[in-house]
């Protein structure tokens, strides 16, 4: 049986998208089809891997375990909202300089969740780093320049807080 | 991988969503953060027709102390538990369980209520809020009742709660300082979900006598099993390493654990006794 599209509001990158959808539509697939924010990529599909983690209400969440409908009122952020303008966000930076990705598509996903772990815990130790990519799969890198890419970001981004 | 076609109400009310629960019947789930449902319905291995998402439904979040009890809110999610001080102070191993849930990304939206009324043999919280003596406020539009643990989880994924009642919320009693609770996981390496789990809950006195024990093991049945033959021998005890290493290792009788494909019957039974004793020696160390 076919249900009704139901209307959504939602922030994405800081922009108010309004859509009709349907209701077992998936978060990652308003992104990426609604929207064409193909930046977030699907991996697993089964809440594994990460790849799909975007920002809702300023936490990381797996896009592929989220209604759409669910994120109605909701603020979004997804990878192509990290940059401002052509300045890299900080953990984007910091991924292109400590070598933190091979072929790059578990990187969206991991710098989200970077992002949202030094929102929490601006200095944290590698512990601290290594649980909170739990949920981020990686087939090349090994993690290990992953692990020093969010160190590096931590140093940057408390070196510039303590700048301004 | 999409869901099955499904009808979605977000509610305003519980009286809404008993409405909603009623005129749908088993036809109707229930969706708090999703995180146990979605990928039921992804896999097919569930089809609601309807989905009554508690969301916009307020009083369902949040962690209070009433008295000596501390009670959760259905759809507080596991980040909110374990970093919760209330939490953190009187229940660490209740801080520790939740901490351990998923990963990152899944204890941000996955909630406390949504993960105990899938009842899931390989989920964490069951094992802890057993070990804690925790009870359930099922709610219904003929009012409330409350359903301690060891009643709750009635078998694999299935629970005490009727398809018209809503769980709103958790409470568990708080016990004495220092709070003697613990959690310990064999997680699966690749799903992070329970292979084996151990939580334990102690009370001792002035004298360094324990007093009550409650050892419950996750992984080995369709319910959280109480391992009453480690409990009573601990019981009156000074908790010396003889007495905690001879009290976990007669968690395993009893237990006639489901073999998989990444774990046999033996090996479950060998870590039961291995993860018992990591819960109680942890607990026991609390101070």
């Amino acid at each position: 049986m076919e249900h009704p599209a139901l209307p959504i509001n939602v922030t994405v990158n800081g922009k108010a998208r309004a859509a009709e959808v349907e209701p077992r539509l998936l978060l990652v697939h308003f992104l990426r089809e609604n929207l064409g924010l193909t930046g977030t990529h699907v991996g697993c599909d089964t809440s594994q891997c990460g790849a799909c983690t975007v920002h809702v209400d300023g936490l990381a969440v797996k896009s592929c375990t989220m209604l759409a409908v669910q994120a109605d009122g909701a603020d979004v952020t997804t990878i192509e909202g990290m940059a401002e303008g052509t300045a890299l966000h900080p953990v984007q930076e910091a991924f292109q300089e400590q070598h933190g990705l091979q072929c790059g598509y578990c990187t969206p996903g991991m710098v989200m969740t970077a992002a949202h772990l030094l929102e929490t815990n601006p200095e944290p130790d590698d512990d601290a780093i290594k649980h909170a990519l739990e949920g981020n799969l990686c087939r090349c890198t090994g993690y290990i320049n992953i692990v020093k890419a969010i160190r590096w970001a931590a140093d940057q981004m408390r070196g510039q807080h303590a700048s301004s | 991988m999409h869901p099955a076609s499904f009808g979605y109400h977000a509610p305003r009310s519980l009286v809404e969503a008993f409405g909603l629960l009623r005129e749908h019947g088993e036809d109707a789930k229930v969706l708090a953060g999703g995180h146990s449902l979605l990928p039921a319905m992804k896999l097919r291995l569930t089809q609601p027709e309807v989905l009554v998402d508690l969301r916009h439904v307020s009083g369902l979040s949040g962690i209070r102390v009433d008295g000596d009890t501390l009670v959760i809110g259905a759809l507080t999610t596991h980040t909110e538990v374990s970093t919760a001080e209330a939490v953190r102070r009187s229940l660490p191993g209740l801080a520790d369980t939740a901490s351990v849930i998923g990963d990152l990304q899944v204890r941000n939206r996955g909630t406390m209520g949504g993960s105990v009324a899938h009842a899931d043999p390989a989920a964490d919280l069951p094992v802890t809020l057993t070990a804690l003596d925790a009870s359930f406020v099922l709610t219904s539009s003929e009012g409330e009742r409350t359903v301690a643990a060891d009643e709750f989880f009635v078998d694999f994924f299935t629970t005490a709660l009727e398809p018209h009642e809503i769980l709103t919320a958790i409470r568990i009693p708080l016990p004495p300082s220092p709070a003697r609770t613990s959690y310990a996981k064999l997680p699966h390496p690749a799903s992070g979900y329970v292979v084996v789990s151990a939580a334990a809950a102690l009370s001792v006195d002035d004298a360094g006598a324990c007093t009550a024990a409650r050892v419950v093991l996750g992984g080995v049945a369709g319910t959280p099993h109480r391992a009453t033959a480690a409990e009573a021998a601990l019981t009156g005890q000074e908790l010396t390493p003889e007495v905690m290493t001879a009290a976990a290792a007669q968690a395993a009788d009893g237990i006639d654990p489901h073999a998989d494909s990444y774990a046999d019957e033996d090996y479950k039974r060998h870590m039961a006794v291995v993860y018992a004793r990591r819960a109680i020696e942890a607990a026991a160390a609390r101070a």
